[in-house]
């Protein structure tokens, strides 16, 4: 009869949790051998209909048509063997098993009730053949690099004979050279008739690679467009539901004389950051640029006491100061607010108000016994002034969307009133309105005369709202730029400079 | 619909209700339960029996609270319980005894072996904290390793001449008053002495700012170290303050039987892991409160005093007691599981 023009059909997909409507009436079409953007701030609800997809979620109505046939997958398991496969945000696989072990996990091959290792070397090697990939099968998934663990799943879902691939912000953790690695790769499923489901944030790449785009606000389908009518401002004031005319803020600072020299500063690691030398000054947001493995974060945990240095110098006000523990930067007035909001920013078991005052009860405790009183005031403030979205101070910070979570840590970190604040990856992770937001915090903090360092992989980010870009390199720095000489090109070339 | 969906969500309100307090609830069931069965249970003496069996058990549980919020474990507690009875038995005897640990030594005042028994004892809580927030050994491995050193180290000074390994008897009245005496004729000073712990420990857990680190660690100790936490010395400190409670506990073990065994305080770590674990302190660090867990301790002290009069075998109580962990533990990582 009818040819299918679509591989998956999601109807009407509705989920309501206790107080929200997290989808409504939601429908996503996608067809087979094309790229389909899925975009939305956090929280509109893509993560949501992926779980409906995957049966993690189940939904209140609607129907899901897969290959034709209406499907409700139980569990991911389950959808990976019927050919959808998901690329999560955060990929976790077993870092100490092989490659090979990775890639046929939960269905080794078996000679009796022995796994077959020469069955599974060869498969192994035929499967990574086909997306060109030359990983050795025996070696540990943990020596891979990032991007590569994600060309591992990607090849995992083909091995699987999947139909349709869900990426989930795929780049957000690699480099520019690994990203155009993986479009190819995009490239080579789009030809082999494979649909790809694509979530990002990331404009540029969105423009570059899909077909259409499909646009969520507030758990509802905005609606779906060819790319080719779109252009990112349209896509933003449709994510967004309003213009935003411009993407940072008007900066106000005026840099004034210098407040932090660093150096000769090297690492305990021969590989790490070697012979730094830069100036932060009053007022000043000073960006940090460099390609994944450029050890910017290694740099600025080692100033701020989290790693040990082997030489190096830093001076406040000219004068030496010495750091080996957080607890030394702090009495410094210096703040950092770490790359990996999981892992060393938030304490998810806590409320968001003791995420905030935390840092604080030695400040307001009197003869040893905290005030609770003075403690969420602290919090309540922070929470005003960061405009954080929660819906009380004892709610659990886990259950908070990303950019939430991200002003919490801002309002931590501020409402100690810091002189200096070394903030990494600021944005990573957040939506656009949030984003924005940050970048008005950003600007305003320089403005009152904070000394403001931000280290961004979004190149774009720190054009947009640095003074002054270093550029760093394989652990050491190649370059520094002024404003007037800003380009995307101009930070890229320092950024390659290897040895 | 608006009808519809309120009920549904009270309903729902009703379940988390039920699956958020199920220790509370179980605990009444079984007191109403072994009420109907046996009404003489209901009866002061038979809980202020149960307060008093279970006064040291709440002491070192106390500390075992702290250590497995700051997601540790100790599993050397019972053997540090062992070391401070045994001493608390050898300096405490009374002068005119005929068989003396140390037959020279005068009486000494009750204050003289709890000062000894918290000393040695806060040395080896040291030690753990040190192997385990200086050398990064699993807290697992160094208790279990401590355990065995401090297990050792009393057998040898039980062994002593001429005590021989006998058990030792005949503790001064002061101490025992400690362990079994009464204020104002009816208030075992016991219940008192475990009151002031437990108030003290919660006092810290939540009003000062060492007991919040110890949250902030056992909740994510990588963010802790960034908010300039010293994570080493609060660990460090954590374990030697539940060696502590475990000297105390120690203390009123000796005090309370009048005697003392190196065999003392066996096992003593996981009755207190499993109170705690009950009583909602998760085992995996950062969660859990005092009073949660002062009622995960009744609740195992009304079983065993329960089970046991209504008639029911030990063998059949200990099976009981294993199932009640697992329910209890069952709910709890439920509950987190649908809070994801």
């Amino acid at each position: 009869m009818e040819q299918q023009q679509y591989v998956l059909e999601m109807h009407g997909i509705t989920k309501e949790f206790p107080g929200v409507k997290a989808l409504d009436d939601v429908t996503l079409k996608v067809e087979p051998g094309k790229v389909h953007a899925l975009m939305g701030e956090n929280g509109a609800g893509k993560s949501t209909l992926m779980k409906c997809l995957f049966g993690i979620y189940k939904p209140d109505a609607g129907r899901i048509v897969y290959q034709g046939r209406e499907v409700r997958f139980q569990s991911s398991m389950e959808a990976l063997r019927g050919g959808i496969s998901m690329i999560h945000q955060e990929l976790q696989p077993e870092p100490h098993l092989t490659v090979m072990e990775n890639l046929w996990m939960g269905r080794l091959p078996k000679r009796g009730f022995m796994v077959d290792y020469r069955a599974m070397y060869q498969n192994t090697v035929a499967e990574l053949g086909r997306l060109k990939l030359d990983y050795d099968p025996k070696a540990l998934v943990k020596t891979l690099s990032v991007s590569q663990i994600q060309c591992l799943e990607i090849a995992k879902a083909v091995s699987n004979n999947a139909n349709v691939i869900i990426m989930d912000e795929p780049t957000s953790s690699l480099t520019e050279t690994e990203v155009e690695y993986l479009f190819g790769i995009i490239e080579d499923l789009r030809r082999q008739g494979i649909a790809i489901i694509y979530i990002s944030h990331k404009m540029n790449e969105i423009m570059r690679i899909a077909d259409s785009v499909s646009i969520m606000r507030d758990g509802r389908m905005i609606g779906t467009w060819p790319t080719s009518e779109l252009t990112i401002d349209t896509i933003i004031s449709k994510m967004v539901g309003r213009e935003l005319t411009e993407y940072y803020p008007q900066k106000t600072n005026v840099p004034g004389e210098v407040r932090l020299r660093v150096e000769d500063f090297t690492s305990i690691h021969p590989k790490s950051f070697r012979h730094v030398n830069f100036e932060l000054r009053r007022g000043e947001i000073l960006g940090v640029a460099g390609l994944v493995g450029a050890q910017r974060t290694e740099l600025f945990e080692g100033i701020y006491g989290i790693r040990s240095h082997r030489a190096g110098r830093i001076l406040l006000d000219g004068q030496e100061i010495r750091i080996h523990h957080p607890t030394d930067a702090i009495r410094q007035k210096i703040a950092l607010l770490t790359e990996d909001r999981k892992r060393s920013g938030i304490f998810p078991a806590l409320g968001v108000g003791e995420n905030i005052y935390l840092r604080q009860y030695r400040e307001a405790s009197r003869f040893g016994k905290i005030n609770y009183r003075k403690c969420n005031r602290i919090a309540s403030e922070g929470v005003k002034r960061f405009r954080v979205k929660t819906p009380g101070l004892k709610t659990p910070i886990s259950s908070l969307s990303g950019g939430n979570q991200q002003k919490v840590l801002l309002a931590r970190w501020l409402m100690t009133d810091p002189d200096i604040l070394i903030l990494d990856e600021p944005t990573r992770g957040i939506d656009v309105g949030a984003k924005y937001e940050i970048y008005t915090f950003i600007a305003g903090l320089a403005a009152e005369g904070k000394s403001v360092i931000m280290i961004s992989s979004e190149l774009n980010e720190l054009l947009g709202m640095a003074d002054r870009i270093m550029v760093m390199c394989d652990g050491r720095k190649t370059g520094e730029l002024t404003r007037g000489e800003f380009s995307e090109e101009a930070v890229m070339q320092l950024a390659t400079q290897f040895e | 619909m608006n009808n519809e969906k309120t009920s549904r969500q009270s309903g729902r309100g009703i379940l988390d209700f039920l699956m958020n307090n199920v220790i509370m609830i179980s605990l009444f069931v079984l007191i109403v339960v072994i009420a109907i069965m046996q009404p003489r249970f209901m009866s002061t003496r038979v809980l202020r029996d149960i307060l008093i069996q279970n006064s040291s058990r709440m002491i070192i549980a106390c500390g075992m609270s702290m250590v497995l919020i700051s997601g540790g474990m100790d599993l050397a507690a019972g053997r540090i319980v062992g070391l401070a009875a045994v001493m608390t038995g050898s300096l405490g005897q009374v002068a005119e005894a005929s068989r003396r640990f140390f037959p020279n030594l005068p009486q000494l005042p009750a204050v003289v072996p709890l000062l000894a028994a918290i000393a040695i004892c806060f040395v080896f809580g040291m030690l753990n904290g040190v192997a385990i927030a200086k050398f990064s050994i699993p807290p697992f491995i160094v208790t279990l390793g401590t355990g065995m050193i401090i297990w050792g180290t009393n057998l040898l000074y039980y062994d002593l001449e001429p005590n021989h390994s006998q058990p030792i008897g005949n503790i001064q009245p002061d101490i025992k008053f400690t362990g079994s005496g009464y204020v104002f004729g009816t208030i075992p000073v016991i219940i008192i002495i475990a009151l002031v712990v437990v108030l003290s420990t919660w006092f810290i857990m939540k009003y000062t700012p060492f007991g919040r680190s110890i949250y902030s660690i056992g909740g994510n100790r990588d963010a802790a170290e960034v908010c300039g936490i010293n994570v080493q010395r609060t660990l460090i400190w954590t374990y030697a303050i539940a060696a502590i409670t475990f000297a105390i506990g120690g203390y009123l073990e000796c005090a309370r039987t009048n005697g003392a065994t190196a065999a003392y305080g066996e096992n003593y770590e996981f009755d207190a892991i499993a109170a705690c674990v009950v009583g909602g302190v998760s085992n995996s660090g950062g969660v859990g409160t005092i009073p949660g867990m002062v009622l995960g301790v009744l609740m195992f002290g009304i079983i065993n005093y329960g089970l046991t009069f209504l008639g029911v075998q030990p063998y059949w109580q200990k099976i009981i007691k294993g199932i009640i962990i697992l329910t209890a533990v069952g709910f709890d990582v439920r509950k987190n599981v649908r809070k994801k």
